[in-house]
């Protein structure tokens, strides 16, 4: 691997209970690089992103991690408990140990800045995203990746979004992963990009692998 | 002051209190309550092991206690079955073994109502000393595991992603529990703990815009209704281990009516 290689995936594929989620996916991520993951519903896309973080294992395949590699997570969705009070900063600082001013500069990196300290659960879909991604910069992570950061984001929304992520890459020269389930999305700002394919479509296509 | 057995009760429940607010505050943030009940019914069979194994009863408790949180963590990952299935197995199993065992030591007379219902009127100089110690050590854990447990409340994955060592801080917050259920037996018996688990927590949340206040919150609720409930007990000569948890209740409601006193209602709903 060279040393800007973040992770380096061959061949990898899952298999829960004998059923492909997916197969054959070939993946490399280098600093400074935005990689995108494509497909419809049901391709895999976000067990492929787990799997490459190490949250899934893997069936077939070789996956290469630098050591050490820092992530900023972006998760598509928390569903925090009502019963479980937690402001924005709160929020941002649970990302570990940082000073005040620190949590300041990425909250206004994203424009939340302007909120004051509202309770998490007040936050629209983007406003959300937006404190996920501020809370991934914080930890300056080698590889920020992101589960459809434009689920319940509206256009100009999205826009903002990009712009954003572009921005740290420019900044911080991390490696980026997104998924997205509509290339259109994403078009603007992929260097590399894999199209997940749902299995039952790609046996049709090599109907000899399978 | 020890010598009199109603300050000693005051002191033991004002200890338990303190710790059981900020772990309750867990227990409800990760949905645990029937979990903390399943260790509670367990600690009847801890009972029994430690009269069998002739060992202190809040040792034999723990360990008992202990070994049902690993059997949890191992039948989840393994068996695949809902959670509350498998609590349901061994919150009854448990007490259905410990009774039955129990019942092979015909000469061993076991108070069962002091464990069901909890006897603070008959703490010892001893029980103060497991309580305030113990206590201690259990909240300088809770404070160590803090924000790992945490960030594995909001999102497993997070945690994960940010080498926080989610199914460490889950196990180990499993031995918590195990711990001062064990301690807290007792005081307010199995049946009533997860009362002083739940109760002050939930009336703490109503207060609390971060965790950290209402773990506070939830202690301070947690002795407001132990001096409340001995008090009551004693000048309506009620039993003390219901008699607190209905101080409890009575602190709940309480913060419930809209009588536009308590704080501007963030329910965060």
């Amino acid at each position: 691997m060279t040393s800007d290689m973040l992770i380096d995936a061959r061949n990898i594929g899952v298999n829960l209970s004998n059923r492909w989620i997916f197969r054959h996916v070939d993946l490399a991520i280098e600093r400074g690089k935005v990689v995108c993951v494509i497909g419809g519903n049901g391709a895999g896309k976000t067990t492929c992103v787990r799997t490459l973080l190490g949250l899934v294992n893997h069936s077939e395949g070789t996956i290469k991690r630098a050591d050490p590699l820092s992530v900023g997570f972006v998760p598509q969705k928390l569903s925090i408990t009502p019963i479980l009070p937690v402001t924005i900063r709160r929020l941002a600082a649970l990302a570990g140990k940082f000073k005040s001013g620190e949590i300041d500069e990425a909250l206004s990196a994203v424009g939340l800045d302007e909120l004051g300290n509202p309770s998490v659960s007040t936050l629209s879909g983007g406003e959300f995203q937006r404190l996920m991604l501020a809370r991934a910069i914080l930890r300056s992570p080698d590889l920020l990746v992101l589960d459809e950061p434009a689920q319940g984001v509206d256009v100009s929304g999205v826009e903002v979004l990009n712009k954003l992520i572009l921005g740290v890459r420019d900044e911080t020269n991390c490696g980026v992963l997104m998924i997205s389930h509509d290339i259109e999305l994403v078009f603007d700002i992929f260097d590399d990009v894999l199209v997940l394919i749902p299995h039952e479509f790609e046996k049709l296509r090599h109907s000899d692998t399978a | 002051m020890l010598d009199d057995f109603f300050i000693r009760a005051l002191i033991a429940g004002i200890g338990l209190a303190i710790v059981t607010g900020p772990v309750g505050c867990f227990i409800v943030w990760r949905r645990l309550a029937y979990f903390g009940e399943t260790i509670a019914h367990s600690s009847l069979l801890g009972v029994a092991v430690a009269i069998l194994c002739d060992v202190n009863l809040v040792l034999g408790i723990f360990f008992t206690a202990t070994v049902v949180v690993f059997i949890v963590f191992l039948l989840e990952r393994r068996e695949g079955l809902p959670t509350d299935t498998i609590l349901g197995l061994l919150a009854h199993g448990g007490l259905a073994l410990g009774l039955v065992l129990l019942s092979f030591f015909p000469s061993v007379r076991i108070d069962l109502h002091a464990l069901l219902f909890g006897d603070i009127l008959a703490v010892s100089r001893q029980d103060l000393l497991v309580i305030w110690v113990g206590g201690a050590i259990a909240l300088g854990v809770l404070c160590w595991l803090w924000t790992p447990l945490l960030l594995t409340t909001i999102s497993s994955d997070l945690s994960r992603v940010e080498s926080r060592k989610p199914l460490l801080s889950k196990v180990l917050f499993g031995i918590l529990v195990a711990a001062v259920i064990a301690v807290a037996v007792k005081i307010v018996g199995v049946l009533l703990i997860v009362a002083l688990l739940v109760i002050p927590a939930a009336t703490a949340r109503r207060f609390a815009s971060v965790p950290e206040t209402m773990a506070i919150g939830a202690a301070l609720v947690g002795v407001v209704s132990v001096a409340g409930g001995l008090f009551a007990s004693l000048q309506f000569d009620t039993p003390s281990g219901p008699s607190i948890v209905v101080a409890a209740l009575v602190c709940f409601v309480l913060t419930r009516l809209p009588l536009g006193l308590f704080g501007k209602g963030n329910t965060g709903a």
